[in-house]
This record gives C-alpha cells, sequence and structure tokens, in this order.
C-alpha cells in the first residue's frame, strides 16, 4: 500500500470514528443513567440526516408529524393522571412542550421558505424537529418501565428500533439521500487533501466532547445526571428525580444522534435503516469501553474507525463482517479481565 | 373431583387435530402450520434462554441460517473435499454436521459472553447475527445474495418428504419432542437449577448449582433447536438464500418468545402462531392502507410488543391458560422412593469449624480483628454482637463468599479460603440467608429440592428423556421429609413467594438441610418468627444437634438464642470480647456494656 492511500484510509477512518465516538458516548451515558442500551440510537441519526434532506428539498419533514403524534400521546400520558390530581397547572406545562412546540413549529416550518433557508438554520430546525422525540420517546417507552430489568430494557429498545426503522421506511421512502457538504473548502497539506467536511465533523464531534465534558463537570444538571449515574437510590433520596435525569438523558443522546446524522448526510447516502449499522459501531466502541469508560469508548471508536476504513480498501466486501467479529476478541479480552458472580435483579 | 379438564386430554386433542390438520386444510393453510412449526421450535429455545433463564439471543436467526446453509451447502456442493463430500449423501447425515458445527459456534460465543453481565450475550449474538448474515451474503461459494438451489428433499422410511404435506408430520414432531423435552428438562434437577438463574444465582451456587455450566446449557440447548430448524426449513424450501437469517428476523423470533409467554414451553408455540398469523395478514393490509409497499408490519409488532412488556410481562400464554381450564396436579411424591444415602456424620464433640485469628480489612475499616471460634459437631454456636459489631464480615469469612485479610478458616481441616460456594457446599456446610433467597414463582417442595442438587447426578439428556425418574423421585421425597420435618407440610405444593417471611426462613432450613450438611450455617433464622414458629425452630435445632450436626447461628433475639445454644462468642468493633456458656455471657459485664451502656 503506497503511503498517501494509507493516510487517506487513517483520514477516512479518523472522520467516521469520530462519529462513531459520539454515538458511542452517548449509549454510555444512557447506560449509566438509565441501564436502557440504547439501540434506537442509530434511528435518530437516519431521522436527523433525511429530516435535513427533507427540509433542503423544501418539503415539510414527515418526521413533524410523528413529533406532533408523540406530543399528543405524552400529552394524554401525563395529562389525565395531572388533571384528575386537580394540578391544570401540570397540565399546561405538559401540553405547552408536547403539543403548542410541534404544532408552533409546524406552523413555523409552513411558512418561511425552507429550500433557501441558509444550511446551519436548516440543520437547526431539523434539530428541533427530530431531538425532542428523545425524552418523548422516554415517557412513552422506557419511564413506565425504569425499574424493569436490563434484559427487558434490553428487549424494550430492540422493539423501539424496529418501530423506528418501520416509521423510517414510511416517512422517507426506500431512496437513500446525500446533502451537500457544509464546506467545499478542501486543506492542501502535500501528499493529503482533506476536504472541509472532514475537518467539520472532527471539529464539531471534539467540541461536542468537550461541551459535554464540561456540563459534567460544572453544571448541576450535569452533576445531578451523574449522581444519577452512581447511584440511583441515592440520587433519588437527594431529590434527583428519575425520570427527569431519564428525560434529560434522552435528549442528549437523541441530540448526539440526530447532529452525527446531519454530520454524516454529506459524506455517506444514508438510507431509512442505515442508522442502526452506524450506531452499532458505536456500540462495538462502547463494548470496548465495558460500556462504562467514557474514554475507553472514545478510543475504541477510533478503533473502529480505522478498522472500518482498511478492511473496506483491503477486503471491502467483508467490511462489516470484520467490523462486528471485532466484538469477538473485545469480549474475549473483557471476560478473561472481570471477575464477578452476577446477582442480577 | 374436580371439574377441570385433565392435560393429557388438551393435549390429545391438540395432538389429534394436529395430524388431521392436512386433510382437512388447504396446502396455503399447511405451510402456514409448517413455517409456525419451523418459528416455534426457534423460539421455544428463546423461551428457555430468555424467559427461564434470564438470558436472551438476538443471533438465533444466525444459527438457524448455520443450520440451513451447512445442509445446503453438503448437500448441493458438487467440488467438496474427499473428507467432507461422503456427509453430503444424506440429509440426516448433514444434520448432524450442523448441529455439531453450532454447538462448537455455541460454545465459542458462550465462553466469550456467559461470564460477563447478562447483556453482553445479546450484544455479542447480535453482532455474530450480522456478521454472519453479511457472510452468507458476500461469500460466493455460498451462493451470494441469490442463495443456493436444488437442495434435495429428506426421506424418511423410504418416503421423499416433497410435499407441504408430508414434511409437514416431521416438523410438527421434531417440534414436539423439542417441546416434550424440554418440559421434561425443566421439571428435573437440572432444570430447577436452570430456573434458578434468573434471580437465584447466588443461592443456587451455594446449593453446590454450577451456574455457569446452566448458562452454557441453555444457550446450548437454544441453538440446537435453532439449528434443527434451519436444517428442516432448507429441505423444505430446497433453497436458501441470506434473507430469512438476518437479524430482523433474530429479532423476530424474539418477539414470538416474549408475545407467547416467554416462561412457558407452549407460549413459544402461541408466539410463533400469532406472528406469523399477524405477519400475513399484515403485510397483506399495511401496503395497502399507507399506499406504499414495504415491511411495515414490523411497525405493529413493535408497538406491541412495547405494550406487552409494559403491560402483561407474562405473554398470551398466561391469558389464554384462564380460557382453558386445565388441571393443574400437584407433584406426586414417592412415598417407596429409596432414601438418599447420607454422608457419614462426624463423631459427636469432633471439630468442624475452626476460625485461626481471622482479621478482615476493608481499606482503613478493621471489620473482624483477630476473630478465633471453633464449632464442634453436635453442639450450637451462637454469634452475637450490637449491630455493627462485624458478624456479617465475619459470616462471610466463614462461609467462604469473602477471603480473610490474615488468618485462616477451617472447614473439617482444610482451608476455606479460595473454594468457590459450590466445593463449600459440597464439603458439607449449609446455610441460609440474612435476607431470604428463594425462587417465588417454584412450589415450596421445588425450592426445597434445590439443596439436594449434590446428591444426584443425573443429566440433561436424562433429564429431557426422563432417564432421571427414580433419582428424581428420591430428591423429591427427601426435599418432602425435610419440609415436613420442619414444619411447612401443609405449604409443600403452594407458591414460595406466598409464603409468610417467617416461613420462608424456615424454608431456607429444609433447603439446607435437604443437602445432608455437617455444618448449619444460620443468619438470623428467628428474625421476623412469631412465638410459637420461634418455639418450634428451637426444637429442630435441638433435634439435629442431637443427630450430630453442627449448627452456627448469628441472631439477635437473645431469648431464643440463650434458651438454645450451647456456646456463645459475643462480638463488638470486630473483636471478640467474651465467649462462653449462655449463663457466664448473661452475667459478663463486657458484654452488658456493649449492648446496654456503661454505667457512669
Amino acid at each position: 500500500m503506497e503511503f498517501p492511500i494509507a493516510l487517506m484510509l487513517v483520514q477516512d477512518g479518523i472522520t467516521n470514528g469520530a462519529i462513531y465516538a459520539l454515538l458511542a458516548l452517548a449509549l454510555v451515558l444512557v447506560f449509566a443513567v438509565t441501564r436502557v442500551i440504547f439501540i434506537p440510537q442509530g434511528e435518530f441519526v437516519a431521522y436527523g440526516a433525511l429530516t435535513l434532506a427533507m427540509l433542503q428539498a423544501g418539503v415539510v419533514p414527515t418526521t413533524l408529524w410523528l413529533l406532533v403524534g408523540l406530543g399528543v400521546a405524552v400529552t394524554v400520558v401525563d395529562g389525565v393522571p395531572a388533571l384528575r390530581a386537580g394540578r391544570p397547572g401540570r397540565l399546561l406545562g405538559v401540553a405547552g412542550w408536547n403539543l403548542a412546540y410541534p404544532l408552533g413549529l409546524a406552523a413555523l416550518l409552513s411558512v418561511v421558505p425552507l429550500q433557501s433557508l441558509p444550511q446551519l438554520a436548516q440543520v437547526a430546525l431539523a434539530l428541533a424537529i427530530v431531538v425532542p422525540m428523545g425524552p418523548q420517546m422516554y415517557r412513552l417507552v422506557y419511564q413506565p418501565i425504569a425499574s424493569a430489568p436490563i434484559l427487558i430494557l434490553l428487549i424494550v429498545s430492540v422493539a423501539a428500533h424496529l418501530t423506528m426503522v418501520g416509521m423510517g421506511l414510511l416517512f422517507f421512502g426506500a431512496e437513500g439521500q446525500r446533502t451537500p457538504a457544509f464546506s467545499e473548502a478542501v486543506l492542501d497539506l502535500g501528499p493529503l487533501m482533506v476536504p472541509g467536511q472532514t475537518l467539520v465533523i472532527v471539529a464539531v464531534s471534539l467540541t461536542l466532547i468537550v461541551a459535554l465534558f464540561q456540563f459534567f463537570e460544572r453544571t448541576l444538571y450535569g452533576k445531578a445526571l451523574r449522581a444519577t449515574a452512581m447511584n440511583r437510590v441515592g440520587a433519588r433520596l437527594m431529590g434527583i428525580s428519575p425520570s427527569l435525569a431519564g428525560k434529560l438523558t434522552f435528549f442528549l443522546a437523541a441530540f448526539i444522534g440526530a447532529l452525527s446524522g446531519v454530520l454524516i448526510a454529506p459524506i455517506t447516502t444514508v438510507y431509512y435503516d442505515t442508522g442502526f449499522l452506524i450506531a452499532l459501531k458505536g456500540f462495538v466502541a462502547a463494548i470496548i469501553g465495558g460500556l462504562g469508560s467514557y474514554p475507553l469508548a472514545a478510543l475504541g471508536a477510533l478503533l473502529v474507525g480505522q478498522l472500518e476504513s482498511f478492511s473496506s480498501f483491503w477486503a471491502s466486501a467483508y467490511k462489516e463482517v470484520i467490523v462486528f467479529t471485532l466484538i469477538i476478541p473485545v469480549l474475549l479480552w473483557r471476560s478473561l479481565n472481570s471477575r464477578h458472580v452476577e446477582e442480577e435483579e | 373431583m374436580n371439574a377441570k379438564l385433565s392435560p393429557r386430554l388438551v393435549l390429545g386433542a391438540f395432538l389429534a387435530l394436529l395430524a388431521a390438520a392436512p386433510l382437512f386444510l388447504s396446502p396455503f393453510s399447511v405451510t402456514l402450520l409448517n413455517y409456525i412449526g419451523l418459528y416455534a421450535m426457534v423460539s421455544l429455545g428463546l423461551v428457555l434462554l430468555t424467559g427461564v433463564g434470564g438470558l436472551t439471543s438476538f443471533g438465533q436467526a444466525a444459527f438457524v441460517g448455520l443450520g440451513a446453509y451447512t445442509t445446503a451447502t453438503l448437500t448441493t456442493m458438487t467440488s467438496l473435499p474427499g473428507w467432507l463430500a461422503w456427509i453430503g449423501a444424506s440429509p440426516w447425515l448433514t444434520l448432524l454436521a450442523g448441529l455439531l458445527l453450532t454447538a462448537v459456534v455455541a460454545l465459542l460465543l458462550g465462553s466469550l459472553t456467559l461470564r460477563l453481565s447478562g447483556h453482553f450475550l445479546p450484544l455479542g449474538t447480535m453482532a455474530w447475527g450480522i456478521s454472519l448474515y453479511f457472510l452468507f451474503g458476500t461469500s460466493e461459494s455460498l451462493g451470494g445474495h441469490s442463495g443456493l438451489t436444488g437442495i434435495p428433499p429428506i426421506s424418511l422410511f423410504g418416503i421423499v418428504l416433497d410435499t407441504g404435506e408430508k414434511i409437514f408430520y416431521l416438523i410438527w414432531a421434531f417440534l414436539l419432542a423439542a417441546v416434550l423435552t424440554t418440559q421434561n428438562l425443566l421439571d428435573s434437577r437440572e432444570g430447577r437449577a436452570i430456573r434458578a438463574l434468573k434471580g437465584g444465582i447466588v443461592m443456587a451456587e451455594a446449593m453446590g448449582v454450577n451456574t455457569s455450566r446452566s448458562r452454557m446449557v441453555i444457550f446450548l440447548i437454544a441453538a440446537l433447536h435453532a439449528c434443527a430448524s434451519g436444517w428442516l426449513y432448507a429441505h423444505m424450501q430446497r433453497f436458501v438464500n441470506p434473507t430469512p437469517f438476518g437479524l430482523n428476523i433474530g429479532i423476530e423470533y424474539l418477539f414470538m418468545a416474549v408475545i407467547g409467554g416467554a416462561g412457558h414451553v407452549w407460549g413459544a408455540l402461541v408466539g410463533a402462531g400469532v406472528i406469523t398469523l399477524l405477519k400475513q395478514w399484515l403485510q397483506d393490509i399495511l401496503p395497502k392502507l399507507l399506499g406504499q409497499a414495504g415491511n411495515f408490519e414490523v411497525i405493529v409488532f413493535g408497538l406491541m410488543m412495547i405494550l406487552v412488556l409494559q403491560r402483561a410481562r407474562g405473554g398470551l400464554w398466561p391469558l389464554l391458560r384462564r380460557l382453558v381450564p386445565v388441571r393443574v396436579d400437584n407433584k406426586h411424591i414417592e412415598e417407596s422412593a429409596e432414601a438418599l444415602p447420607r454422608r457419614t456424620p462426624p463423631k459427636a464433640g469432633e471439630l468442624i469449624l475452626e476460625a485461626r485469628k481471622v482479621t478482615r480489612k476493608f481499606g482503613g475499616l478493621v471489620a473482624n480483628n483477630n476473630m478465633s471460634l471453633e464449632v464442634k459437631a453436635g453442639e450450637i454456636l451462637a454469634l452475637i454482637g450490637p449491630n455493627g459489631a462485624g458478624k456479617s464480615t465475619m459470616f462471610n469469612q466463614l462461609s467462604g463468599v469473602d477471603t480473610p485479610t490474615s488468618g485462616e478458616v477451617l472447614f473439617m481441616g482444610q482451608p476455606v479460603a479460595g473454594k468457590d460456594s459450590r466445593d463449600i457446599a459440597r464439603m458439607g456446610m449449609s446455610r441460609t440467608f440474612q435476607h431470604v433467597k428463594l425462587l417465588p414463582t417454584m412450589s415450596v417442595l421445588e425450592n426445597v429440592a434445590i439443596g439436594a442438587h449434590l446428591r444426584g447426578d443425573k443429566g440433561v439428556l436424562s433429564s429431557a428423556w426422563r432417564l432421571d425418574r427414580a433419582e428424581e423421585a428420591r430428591l423429591l421425597k427427601e426435599a418432602a421429609r425435610q419440609i415436613e420435618r420442619v414444619g411447612l407440610g401443609e405449604f409443600m405444593h403452594a407458591e414460595a413467594g406466598s409464603l409468610a417471611l417467617g416461613q420462608q426462613r424456615i424454608l431456607e432450613i429444609a433447603r439446607a438441610l435437604c443437602a445432608d450438611p455437617c455444618l448449619l450455617l444460620l443468619d438470623e433464622p428467628a428474625a421476623g418468627l412469631r412465638h410459637k414458629e420461634k418455639q418450634a425452630l428451637g426444637d429442630l435445632l435441638r433435634k439435629l444437634r442431637g443427630e450430630g450436626l453442627a449448627t452456627l447461628i448469628v441472631e439477635h433475639d437473645m431469648d431464643f438464642v440463650m434458651n438454645l445454644v450451647d456456646r456463645v462468642v459475643v462480638m463488638e468493633f470486630g473483636q471478640k470480647i467474651a465467649e462462653g456458656l449462655p449463663d457466664e455471657i448473661q452475667k459478663d459485664p463486657a458484654v452488658l456494656e456493649a449492648y446496654l451502656g456503661g454505667v457512669e
């Protein structure tokens, strides 16, 4: 292999690895706080990318109707008990976030000229549509069984994943989409031409990782999430609401997922079901970190990125096989290093 | 008499209907039934794995694929090397080859993931399922995405099973054999060990069950069922391609198990039936309704699954059972069964358990400091002390759950440190738990029978084919004897979870006795007991002492302890502050000070 090709592969690996790192961090976070293995993470990637593509095509994204539908469901689930308990104020709050917001967004989308908006505004709108589905999903799917065994939560995750993939097909059709790059600039580094999109991805990922770090270290909500991750009961006794922690976590996960989708849409064609394979690579990375360590997960993501990039050069047909079988030696290594008798719930 | 139907009658009626089905059903319906049978076989494995064992796999479709592709490759390839070619001569040989290959893969995957927390197995199987799917699709020699054609039909006793109606009987014979053997397995010594996996691992290990082995066993069985289903599928379809072995189908199998009723063998059949028929119907109706083509049934399945897990985690089978009033017979206890052999009891006064200068530090905290004690055959020793004195830590050192920082614990002259719970149980130490650990949905009888696990040796295969009945009768008789002995006879067949807390503690003692121990470790046995129950417990322990058993009790109830035990060891701040006869202890100034505070 010639040196420039190797450099190009490394660069490709870093680009993808940065995305996997973001997803892996979100997966570790969700698991730590809620014990949910968040399989539907990948659907947020696809929804984010394809919603942006629809906006750029000048169509009101069909995902908006899912947001409205979920909003109605949450309003019913949370509003009825609030009303029964004689707390109309709470009902207003619930309806504000879950009905007024989606409908307001719908109104906004129907008046602005979607196609001619600046790219960043389109991205913001795509995120505004997709990200709130995270907390809504937590409320409807996970909160009723928040204390169930991990296994049940996992099966529910898989069910939610399948539902979202099916809906993805309904919303976006079977056609794949690719969005225009955020930057057409090319950085010339001698033997290596670094496209602007790569720089954007790496920069955004790094910024987000730093921002998350700051959030967890410096803010009260971040600390509340860390406390919940360390000791659920203890955090609850200190007045941290588990459902708030869950919704906040899912908000972050949905945000990371949708943003990853927006970032990769210019470098790969995204189909309604692409997200799963991408998120699964984030999973391999998270498992390298034992679903518990953020730095190890991020390192794992870079490793997965490189492995994928080089195996697509040497044995492109077996790229996925190679990446997913990586999990076997990782599990072996984890298995040899772990010594514990498990008492499951 | 009971107005409910006998289980045999219901099963018989079901079998008769099934046997007659091809005679009056359309070929299309028979094909559907064939698929239901094939799917039920896979989801049966998942019932065992997920519903009973609390593990799960999303990669079962890949095992089905392994079975299908093994036979497809071996029976259709013309260019096989000589040492392999002979296997392709008969589908029955390729079935064996497939099962063997599956077993190897499952053992490998299992040994990698089963030692880790429960969620690594599903994640591992997910990745492996995807890898295998891509491998089937990209490998030229396996036909790529277009697959392999020209697979021969199976022949049995000279009959070529080349139509749906003919292979129907083979598929359902396989399924019924799988259901019945699974049912048999669950109702056995090994089965109790498997059923203890979900929620009772620490307890089961203390009773001598090798729980890692039990996990591996059910993972292996589930994989083999899937493989056999794949073999049948390949010879029914006569061609294979990768599509039916993808991850989505793997997930669908799990849905079948969960929706049908993940804890019940027949739930697999119900789930496979419901999902297959529903899928058929939804695939017809949804594209028309939504105006486009696609796999929209997954939306419905996914939502259904979420609702089932939120609202009715037991699935459909328990609901269905309520509709058909089938009688549930209590387990029969064979009075004439031969008693189990007993270990040679130690002589009275022989030293059984000895702690020598045991110190256990947790960082800077010294939980046990220089603790020594002895328990002899035929005596009851009480370990008492105020809260936080280090009794539980000491109990953990004695029972081998924890290892002392220094000093040693000798049981029957052998060091306990470094041995796992199973070995210690085998040596004759049996224990109860401070926080009761039993399997609430199993009957009292079965819970107690777990205690006798090490006194039987019949394995999985003999259990599945009912070759274990003589031993099983002896185990159950022993369990029943111990239950009668502790005075829980009237609750023999009740669910253990329905007992009051005090009775559950007594149940734990019966379970411990079932192991035929020479040392009994009781962690607060009298907590939650009423006065009469305490008296009965005291009488029982005295009787056991008379039989030469050594007993160590950690207890708070002074009345109970002082009237019962031979000697008392008192702990405070991790140290022994007094040791002696109950009367002496009651007058000991150090003890009085520890319990009542000093006199200023």
